[in-house]
């Protein structure tokens, strides 16, 4: 059999511009199937950054919450409960919110605040410049070194700034895991610094942290949670639900997933008709294979061999083309949202393979019933 | 080895059906032996290549029996019949059919591989079966680079990589010129012809008749006794 698959795969690969038509047609396909996901599990990624960056194992929320930029404030006493509940290691409130900085020049920017535990500074970044501790000092903020921080006049430590009518200072420079999903520059300070200088309804914690004392304490912990009226949901489950909310609730998830059809189908009429030429093309080749003693078998694996090699080549053009555009993409622009995941990739694949299928199931049922006579007609 | 090679009986092949029903073949009978080179003549739908066909267990007859070797080819399923095609027939085609993408070695060296042979080995013996037809030093050339001689030696070398023991060349000289068709046939006749082969030939040049152990006409269907002779 390898010998037939050589000629098989010569017969492919020697016919270049048929070749080059299908590698063409399948990399694009996958090229596009690949770029669409890749976007969107970037978008998805960005928008649950809080929740990677500050790495709490467990999340007490509202109910409410659909994902984790729209928090709903709760009362002080959640806190307190939470902490007193069995198999909690220890909790923390953590605030998250948006303010207005007026820059030197008078323009306004919008920015995201993070406020993290007085005592334990609990999800603090990782700092590039200055101290932890001068988070204390009055006024003190930790500005994140991300693609929005030139929003901020690319501020240095001791830079002043206005944030909401209150003074702050730039007490250190941060660098985070993951960038926000709304362009939005990213500070840092204190709870109570937080709720002092951004304007709250009657709650202000935004979310409590919780370290369980082992993870399978992690069950009960949300038991209790429940009982008390709100929620706790692991990292993982608290990113699900913020990705959940794009894809079922914004039509974000829909439009991906016609977006996906279209490049499937479109990756499927060139490479399925391109397939099938030239299939057609080489039909009495087929013919003549048979009427010398070629089996149904031979020519069927000859087929799937030739589908099947040009499938999975164009497979790895179309994935490295597209990795290459989103790493020339983030050269330019850091925060760019695209990132390829493995479902993605898994996607990517199963859609090569129906393609795949599909050109060949057509190509082998009419070669299937070519006659051998007919290459005797002429 | 028994000395019959083909033994034909009663074959009859129609297409087609009810008024469209076209005859073919027509109560057809016909042995051929080893060491004979068997020409079938006649005029253009004739049923020429129909015989040919059946005969090579390409294509099935209405009624009638085909023994090749002694073996009834028609009883075999479909599998047995490609490998009886693979074994023991050698086939070279009006058109050639060479494939233009690969090496005229590769071309030869098709039914080796399809004989489940390695790669490396068909290649080796096909370039032996182009010595045979002179052509070893065309064996990394694509068949289009070929005149139209060297093409037929090829698909010549082809029929024969196999060493099978019935070889049919249907209408060998049709794309030949007159010269070339003569060379060519002269060339089966001496080096492929043996006491262990019989070689069918479809065509109605009469320019190449010299080389025929046998002459059998055909017309409407019909072996006609008469034209049945010893050249």
């Amino acid at each position: 059999m390898k010998g037939i698959l050589r000629l098989a795969y010569k017969l492919l690969v020697n016919d270049k511009s048929k070749f080059t038509a299908l590698l063409l047609g399948i990399t694009f396909a996958v090229f596009l199937i690949m770029f669409i996901t890749s976007m969107f599990s970037g978008v998805l990624n960005h928008a649950s950054a809080t929740v990677i960056n500050i790495g709490a194992s467990v999340w007490v929320m509202d109910p409410a919450v659909k994902a984790v930029f729209n928090s709903v404030g709760m009362p002080d006493y959640v806190l307190d409960a939470v902490r007193s509940m069995q198999g909690v290691k220890y909790a923390v409130p953590l605030y998250s919110g948006g303010a207005l900085v007026k820059l030197p020049d008078g323009t306004f920017q919008s920015v995201t605040v993070i406020g993290l535990d007085d005592t334990s500074l609990f999800g603090r970044p990782s700092l590039l410049e200055g101290k932890i501790e001068d988070i204390y000092t009055e006024s003190g903020f930790i500005v994140v070194r991300d693609a929005e921080f030139p929003k901020l006049e690319n501020p240095h430590i001791g830079s002043e700034l206005q944030l909401n009518d209150h003074r702050g200072v730039i007490v250190g420079i941060a660098k985070v895991t993951t960038s926000g999903l709304f362009g939005a520059p990213t500070l840092y300070t204190t709870y109570e610094r937080a709720i002092q200088y951004i304007p709250n309804p009657r709650y202000t914690i935004s979310y409590v942290l919780v370290e369980p004392k082992s993870a399978s304490d992690i069950p009960q912990i949300k038991k209790q949670v429940e009982a008390l009226g709100y929620q706790a949901r692991t990292k993982q489950e608290f990113m699900k639900r913020t990705a959940d909310f794009f894809i079922y609730e914004t039509g974000g998830g829909t439009n991906i997933l016609i977006m996906t059809a279209i490049s499937f189908i479109v990756g499927l009429s060139i490479s399925g008709q391109t397939f099938y030429t030239f299939i057609l093309e080489n039909l009495e080749r087929f013919g003549a294979l048979k009427a010398i003693g070629a089996k149904s078998r031979d020519l069927v694996g000859m087929i799937l061999f030739q589908a099947t090699f040009t499938a999975f080549t164009g497979y790895g053009l179309g994935v490295g083309l597209c990795a290459l555009l989103i790493a020339l993409a983030k050269l330019r622009l850091p925060s760019y949202a695209a990132k390829m995941t493995f479902s993605d990739l898994l996607i990517g694949l199963g859609m090569v393979v129906m393609i795949a299928t599909v050109s060949s199931y057509v190509a082998v049922r009419r070669v299937l019933k070519i006659e051998p006579f007919d290459i005797f007609r002429g | 080895m028994p000395n019959t090679a083909i033994q034909a009986t009663g074959l009859v092949k129609w297409f087609g059906e009810g008024e469209a029903r076209t005859m073919a073949l027509r109560e057809v009978s016909l042995e051929a032996q080893f060491g004979e080179m068997v020409y079938i003549v006649g005029p253009s739908g004739s049923g020429k290549t129909t015989l040919l066909s059946v005969l090579s267990g390409i294509l099935r007859p209405n009624e009638g029996k085909v023994l090749v070797e002694g073996a009834d080819i028609w009883r075999l399923s479909p599998d047995q019949l490609a490998d009886f095609r693979l074994g023991k027939i050698g086939f070279v085609f009006q058109d050639y059919h060479l494939f233009p993408r690969l090496t005229t070695a590769e071309n030869v060296a098709i039914p080796l591989i399809l004989k489940r042979k390695n790669w490396e080995e068909a290649i080796h013996e096909a370039e032996k079966y182009l010595d045979i037809v002179g052509l070893k030093s065309r064996a990394g050339l694509a068949p289009v680079k070929l005149s139209g001689g060297e093409q037929q030696r090829v698909a010549i070398a082809r029929a024969i990589a196999a060493q099978p023991d019935i070889l049919i060349l249907d209408e060998p000289t049709a794309s030949l010129d007159g010269d070339t068709g003569h060379a060519i046939l002269s060339f089966v006749h001496k080096n492929i012809l043996n006491k262990d082969r019989c070689i069918l030939v479809v065509t109605h040049d009469d320019r190449i008749y010299e080389f025929a152990t046998r002459i059998l006409n055909m017309e409407d269907g019909r072996l006609n006794g008469l034209q049945e002779r010893p050249v």
